[in-house]
């Protein structure tokens, strides 16, 4: 089984933009798959209607076997923004422990959880601390534990390490990949960066404009578990190269098709 | 961008702590002292010069601030007997701050319901928030002598007539920001909130009211010094005598006889208000933690 | 704990019609409102038995009002313009006070808490003080008493509007060679102009309430305060009443004035207030 199933999916908002078109999409378990594509592919959109955080206009979304409303009422995805969105008022281990204590966990049970979480993501002595005493690479790690202290089998990330600079990017990538391993989780990850997606993926997803389709799925054949050696590989560069000409070619022939119309946003 | 925490020996904060505190004490007495010097120095120097713009200053209008401070240890009322000016007013201070505590207690609880249900309906926000918002347009002290006389005239107690007013004062600042804080939530905090498929109630109790706090603590402040003024105004009309407003009416009376009683009266009620604000600025300390700002 | 909001009013964004609705019927549920609350007001007086006396009707209000209209408007129009005085001067020396403050920030910083701790401190309980300065019967002890409430709030509040520009704007500034008298014109002044609105719309309430509330302990047979005053303590409800009314109608007719003032001035920045 599946943990996401897409078919037919197409969602148009009002106003008429058309984020999304036919799109065919199905996910295994413990697989780590990347969306990539410009503005306006509607990558961002795909990972909220896998949310149910917003509602499809046609086809279906199955998620763990149910439906995506189903499954957001079971919590069985945690998701992370590329804000951290994390509460000014609650130090760190309470931010973790929100999804927790709205899932009626134990104070004992949620202690210890937290705990488990803030030696995954490597934060353990900043359980008393406040959101705007971290880093913005730190926040971001404390999003990733409270996204996942409740044991999803889906994450969902929209584009998380997006505002942080390169080299904590990169070894954010590494931690990813390590909890990643360790959670033995799903991943659905939406970047704009080809070498993160080529890095962290299984399979990578190239996406293209203006209606937003999936143009190509490319497989990712590079060896588990990554480090950061694989970077300067040449097999990485191939692939690399493959994800950028499929972007090329998605945006070319979204160019040829919108000739005659003008450019829309969505 | 937010600075990683850095962890200083216990000893070197608290030496800061202590540094800080001795500063903040050494400018207040500062501030005092220029205060006094500069109420003097005026009053020397119109005096000596004659000079009747704005006002005229002599003992009456402007007396020592020493011999206000002094009267504050007479007994005010001729005759033997009776506690000095000090106690009394210490009394009627704390007469009025009850008065003022009742009300304010009662108009923030209010005023705080009346902001959640406002910005949980729709219909109910376009039917009330125009009346809501157009009253605080309204002088409202100025209906103070009549709510006091007509609450009377029912027998009610005057002290609650007071109440009364000061809760007004409070309601409606503290609704309508209540109802702006709880507006005032970041969309994608609400999206995190669906994706833990919290309910309606949970979003308001975890997420909203929280976000709310410090603009509902900013109308608290105002407020706070809103009801020691509702108290003391609604006071004097009705000549309530055990509050400052009725202290504040009767020395008004005799002011030529004893300026500095009216004066010293008006000093006490100054540092009730300070201290009601004080007060709230105090709590919001301990239950809101937010961000510094980075402003220049 | 940072000074930060503390008698500030938050910056409120979108106005009172963007919240209840731009479109007419948005704001029928208000219309509905006041009708079913005037309604009711006239009709329990009748139904409960209510002495007309302590609690007058609505139609009693409005044609006593309209029997005393010159004497009412008058009185008002009086009173109106105590606070208007009180308001320009307390309002134009906060104003002056904050661009002092403002340009050495330092200063600004120290005396912060005080400025604020003043404004906590009731005042209006000064009145008789000024009705002891100046002559209780002339419009200048009213304007004081006005001035004074208006200050504090107004310095407060502009200050703090003055300075909160993001370090990033005052760093462009000075790349571009600009002194702080263009800094402050061209970035600081802006940025203060939705804070300072918003204290010039409180100070306008502050002052019609020290205009009123002043002339209860002591003022002008023809002012306003007076009027309402020795209405209510004669127990003539409906008389004090009308006398409400006007001067909630004067209160409400300033507070817009200033409003429009902000609308206009404001043209194309985010607008405050409801």
């Amino acid at each position: 089984m599946s943990v996401v199933d897409i078919k037919g999916l197409t969602k148009r908002f009002d106003g008429g933009t058309v984020a999304l078109e036919g799109i065919d999409l199905s996910i295994e378990e413990r697989e780590f798959i990347s969306l990539i594509g410009p503005s306006g592919c509607g990558k961002s959109t795909l990972l909220r209607i896998i949310g149910d955080l917003i509602q499809p206009t046609k086809g279906t979304v199955q998620v763990n076997g149910k439906s995506a409303a189903q499954a957001r009422a079971d919590r069985d995805y945690g998701i992370v923004f590329q804000d951290a969105v994390l509460y000014d008022w609650r130090t760190v281990s309470r931010n973790i422990s929100l999804p927790l204590e709205l899932a009626r966990w134990s104070r004992h049970r949620r202690a210890e959880r937290v705990k488990e979480m803030l030696d995954l993501v490597e934060l353990i002595g900043f359980e008393r601390h406040y959101p705007w005493q971290l880093s913005g690479g730190m926040q971001q790690r404390v999003s990733i534990a409270r996204a996942l202290s409740f044991d999803p089998a889906l994450l969902l990330m929209d584009e998380p390490f997006g505002a942080l600079d390169e080299m904590t990017r990169e070894r954010l990538n590494l931690e990813l990949l390590r909890i990643w391993e360790a959670s033995a989780s799903t991943m659905v990850f939406v970047t704009h960066s080809i070498a993160e997606a080529v890095f962290l993926s299984t399979r990578v997803v190239v996406m293209s404009p203006r209606p937003g389709r999936i143009s190509t799925v490319i497989p990712i054949d590079l060896p588990h578990p990554r480090t950061a050696a694989i970077r300067e590989d040449p097999r990485f560069f191939d692939l690399v190269t493959r994800v950028r000409e499929a972007l090329h070619l998605g945006i070319d022939v979204d160019r040829q098709l919108a000739a005659p119309s003008r450019e829309a946003t969505s | 961008m937010a600075t990683i925490a850095a962890e200083q020996p216990a000893g070197h904060r608290r030496a800061a702590a202590i540094r800080s505190a001795a500063g903040r004490v050494g400018m207040l007495v500062l501030v005092l002292a220029i205060l006094w010097g500069l109420w003097e120095g005026y009053r020397w120097l119109w005096i000596r010069e004659g000079w009747t713009w704005p006002f005229v200053v002599d003992s009456t209008t402007m007396p020592h601030i020493y011999d206000i401070l002094r009267q504050l240890f007479r007994n005010p009322t001729s005759g033997a007997g009776g506690d000095i000016l000090l106690v009394q007013l210490l009394h009627a201070a704390w007469f009025t701050a009850k008065e003022a505590l009742v009300g304010f207690a009662l108009g923030a609880s209010f005023g705080f319901l009346l902001g959640v249900v406002l910005s949980q309906f729709r219909l109910l926000q376009r039917g009330l928030l125009p009346y809501v918002v157009a009253s605080q347009t309204v002088p409202i002290l100025a209906v103070a002598p009549i709510v006091v006389v007509y609450l009377g005239s029912l027998h009610v107690a005057p002290w609650f007539s007071v109440a009364v007013i000061a809760s007004y004062l409070t309601f409606f600042p503290v609704a309508i920001n209540t109802l702006r804080g709880l507006r005032s939530t970041d969309r994608r905090a609400v999206e995190l909130m669906r994706s833990y498929a919290a309910g309606r109630l949970n979003i308001l109790w975890k997420l909203r009211i929280p976000a709310a706090l410090p603009y509902i603590f900013s109308a608290l402040k105002v407020s706070a010094t809103a009801s020691i003024v509702g108290a003391i105004i609604g006071e004097a009309p009705s000549s309530i005598q055990d509050g400052l407003g009725g202290f504040i009416v009767n020395f008004n009376q005799y002011y030529s006889l004893a300026p500095e009683n009216l004066w010293a009266t008006n000093l006490i009620a100054a540092l009730l208000g300070i201290a009601f604000f004080l007060a709230i600025v105090l709590v919001e300390a301990i239950v809101v933690r937010r961000a510094p700002e980075h402003v220049a | 704990m940072s000074t930060a909001p503390v008698v500030v009013q938050p910056v409120p964004r979108g106005t009172l019609a963007g919240r209840v609705g731009k479109r007419m019927v948005d704001w029928v549920p208000a219309l509905v409102v006041l009708v079913v609350v005037l309604v009711v007001w006239q009709e329990s007086i009748e139904i409960f038995h209510i002495k007309k006396f302590l609690a007058p009707q609505p139609t009693a209000i409005a044609s006593t009002f309209w029997a005393d209209r010159h004497e009412l408007l008058s009185a008002g129009w009086f009173t109106f313009q105590e606070a208007l005085g009180g308001f320009v001067i307390g309002c134009g020396f906060a104003l002056l006070c904050a661009l002092v403050l403002a340009r050495w920030r330092g200063l600004g910083r120290a005396l912060m808490p005080y400025m604020i701790a003043a404004s906590a401190v009731p005042i209006i309980a000064f009145a008789p003080i000024m009705n002891a300065w100046f002559n209780p019967f002339s419009k200048g002890s009213k304007m004081a008493i006005a001035a004074v409430l208006c200050f504090f709030p107004v310095l407060v509040n502009s200050l703090r509007g003055l300075t909160s520009v993001r370090p990033e704007s005052v760093e462009l500034m000075r790349s571009y060679g600009a002194g702080e008298l263009e800094t402050f014109r061209r970035v600081r002044i802006p940025t203060a102009l939705p804070f300072i609105f918003t204290s010039l719309k409180i100070a306008t309430v502050l002052a019609m309430i020290g205009a009123i509330v002043g002339e209860y302990f002591g003022g002008a047979f023809t002012a306003l305060g007076v009027l309402i005053n020795s209405r209510s303590t004669t127990f003539q409800f409906k008389e004090a009443w009308a006398g409400i009314g006007v001067a909630c109608a004067f209160g409400i007719a300033f507070y817009l004035a200033v409003a429009l003032v902000e609308r206009l001035a404001l043209r194309g920045v985010a607008s405050t207030g409801d």
